[in-house]
């Protein structure tokens, strides 16, 4: 086992399908500039030295042109993993994405496929509203895209690793927070989790999610941040007598929806939390398949503990009252028993 | 010391430049928006300002020699960048410095942060973050001004990174076709973040894309305080006589990182000096000595009460309160609290 943050893990997940598999390519802003910041958030550091500037393919500012040329790049065989700065500008990229990489395999009556990889950092960190959002919620909702949030080093090299074998077009959204990058790229007040990744090849199949506390009381769905405010909620509540049972379903589309009814028709109770904003959104939709599935199991009415329907804020007073904590995790709990 | 090159603005007819009273405003915007951008750093680095900030230093020419040209009803539209424009539109620092203080006295009541300043009574539209933009925003500005029969014009500033942008392309070309009273100003600094140009354009001149969309296309030196003047001055007058939009490009450095604490490793320290030498503010500044236009006494006093203002409105910001929590939910909708 070695120990790793988050932005390594991704790292050694793209070097090692690198050199497993030709094909694969990198292509985004800032990526593999010489002397630069290897994205963003540092994960494709140093990648452009083993691989060279055709592998780690640097762009202009040209968001739309990142998503179309992956998009056709995996058309005619190769298998490119794009990624954005902020998840923000995925909406410059929208129609690549939702009109053509989402539709392509339907409407040409599964003729072609497009095995594209989409990495996207997501969180506020006092940056404004257009460097904030957590927009998991628009993509689960567009059918043929498949869509995960790795929280832990482990399951973001293990995805990663099945999104670049996948052969259909994948979101990989990441949170800035959980990143660990380093030197100038670090993160004021990011959390940074350091987790333990094999040494040896593995995979975190697409569509698994995980129970990462077990509990008999109430069932808390959560996922990147949130997914440590829940852990964290449970460990108040514990000292509380209750005991939460904390499931990161790590995939979002397609959901282990079986995963998240067993566990609340053991406790009985469900609260999602989620940094996404609270209308029409992610928590919407796992609070609507549990009440059409699990309904007679439920003892108490669903809380969802979202974003409010806000713009994320500058100051980072409100910016912590924007973002969902274990307090407002642990006061929804409460309000169930 | 380096020795600043005083060769400013070859060619200027004496009747084209601006008179002593504007030369003066001129060199006291450039000298405010330096000693803004070295202050807010200042504190930036010693954690008393939150987020990150994109810096403007060595381009202060740009902003200073287009606004020097603008009437407070006419609209600037800026960027992630946007401290220089901003103050040469005429906002008064202290609105500026509470916003990067994130209080609740700042330009946008700590609800944008240093990526959106903005104070529409001086005519500077909150900043946009999202590269490119702003640009067919502008065309929408100039076509308002346009309909409702006025000379507004509306000017947009943006980087080189921009012009790489689908939104700029399309913003450009409506802008030619109906002919629109707006004025481009590219600031091109030779980087987007870490990008070179060189990496990012098959052209030289980014101004030889105006051709294409069929409006004049201007380079200047945009470390040239008189020169960006003179080539704003006509381009603003020909937009307020119905001539059109016009696309400027003023070739600039940035004297300092992209963002927060960019080691600059992309970029040869070489290279750094040669720019240091065309720094726009001691250019301006002999150029006004030896014209005689003023002494290095009335300049030193200009320089004395830019320091007064700066370090007052610096006071001013750290005093202020935070934003009420309850700010958070207000402000989404106009006709909603
Ligand atoms: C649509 C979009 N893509 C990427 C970014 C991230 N980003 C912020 S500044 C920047 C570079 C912009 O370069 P340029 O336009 O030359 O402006 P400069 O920073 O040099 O002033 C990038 C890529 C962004 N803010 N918006
Ligand atoms: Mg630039």
């Amino acid at each position: 086992m070695a120990r790793m943050s988050i932005a390594e893990a991704l790292r050694q997940a793209i070097r090692e399908e690198m050199r497993r598999d030709e094909r694969v390519f990198c292509i985004g802003e800032d990526i593999g500039i010489e002397g630069g910041f290897g994205g963003a958030f540092t994960v494709t550091l140093g990648l452009s030295d083993e691989f060279g500037h055709e592998r780690i393919l640097d762009t202009p500012v040209s968001e739309t042109a990142i998503a179309g040329v992956a998009i056709g790049a995996a058309l005619a065989g190769m298998r490119p993993i794009a990624d954005v700065q902020y998840g923000d500008f995925l909406f410059c990229m929208m129609d690549q994405l939702a009109n053509q990489a989402a539709k392509l395999r339907y409407m040409s009556g599964g003729q072609v496929s497009v095995p594209l990889v989409m990495r996207a950092p997501v969180g506020a960190t006092a940056r404004g509203a257009q460097h904030a959002q957590s927009l998991e919620a628009f993509f689960c909702h567009i059918p043929g895209l498949k869509v995960v949030a790795p929280a832990t080093a482990y399951d973001a090299k293990g995805l990663l690793k099945s999104a670049v074998r996948d052969d259909n077009p994948v979101i990989v959204f990441e949170h800035k927070l959980l990143y660990g990058s380093k030197g100038p790229r670090s993160e004021r007040g990011a959390l940074s989790p350091i987790g333990e990744v094999p040494e040896e090849e593995y995979l975190v199949p697409i569509g698994q999610g995980i129970v990462r506390r077990e509990g008999k009381d109430v069932t808390i769905v959560a996922k990147l941040l949130m997914m440590y405010r829940a852990l964290a909620a449970a460990d108040i509540l514990a000292e509380q007598g209750i005991e939460a049972e904390v499931i990161d379903p790590r995939t979002l589309v397609p959901l282990d929806k079986e995963l998240i009814l067993a566990s609340v028709r053991k406790t009985g109770r469900l609260v999602i939390a989620e940094e996404d904003n609270l209308t029409g959104g992610w928590a919407a939709e796992i609070a609507a398949i549990v009440a059409d599935e699990a309904f007679i199991w439920l003892d108490a009415p669903i809380k969802r503990v979202s974003a409010p329907d806000v713009p994320p804020p500058f100051a980072p007073l409100l910016e912590r009252e924007y973002v969902p904590n274990e307090e407002k995790i642990v006061a929804a709990v409460l309000s169930l028993f | 010391m380096t020795q600043a090159d005083t060769s400013l603005s070859p060619g200027t007819e004496a009747a084209e430049l601006p008179d002593p009273e504007r030369l003066l405003h001129m060199y006291r915007t450039m000298v405010l928006i330096r000693r803004h951008e070295e202050r807010v750093n200042e504190l930036y680095l010693q954690g008393k300002i939150p987020s990150t900030l994109h810096l403007y230093i060595g381009q202060e020419a740009v902003a200073t020699g287009v606004c020097a040209n603008l009437r407070p009803d006419d609209t600037v539209l800026s960027t992630h960048r946007p401290h220089g424009h901003a103050l040469a539109k005429g906002m008064e620092p202290r609105k500026l410095i509470a916003e990067l203080f994130a209080r609740a006295t700042g330009c946008c009541r700590a609800k944008g942060g240093s990526m959106h300043v903005g104070d529409v009574s001086v005519g500077m539209l909150p900043a946009i973050a999202i590269v490119g933009a702003n640009v067919p925003i502008a065309a929408g500005v100039a076509l308002a001004a346009k309909m409702q029969k006025t000379d507004r014009v509306a000017v947009c500033f943006f980087g080189d990174g921009a012009a790489n942008e689908g939104a700029w392309h399309e913003g450009l070309n409506v802008a030619a076709i109906w002919d629109l009273p707006v004025i481009f100003v590219c600031e091109n600094n030779l980087y987007a973040a870490s990008t070179p140009v060189s990496l990012a354009f098959k052209i030289e001149n980014i101004a030889d894309r105006a051709a294409g969309y069929g409006m004049p296309g201007v380079v200047v030196d945009g470390n040239d305080v008189l020169a960006v003047y003179r080539a704003s001055r006509q381009a603003i007058e020909r937009a307020r006589r119905g001539g059109g939009p016009t696309l400027i490009e003023c070739k600039t450095y940035r004297l300092c990182g992209h963002s927060r604490s960019d080691p600059r490793t992309y970029r040869s320290r070489e290279e750094e000096a040669e720019w240091q030498k065309r720094d726009p503010i001691p250019r301006f500044r002999q150029w006004l000595l030896a014209e005689q236009r003023f002494t290095a006494e009335q300049l030193d006093k200009v320089d004395q009460e830019v320091e007064e203002t700066i370090e007052e409105a610096i006071a001013i910001a750290s005093s202020s309160p935070e934003p009420q929590v309850a700010e958070l939910y207000t402000g989404v909708f106009k006709d909603l609290s």
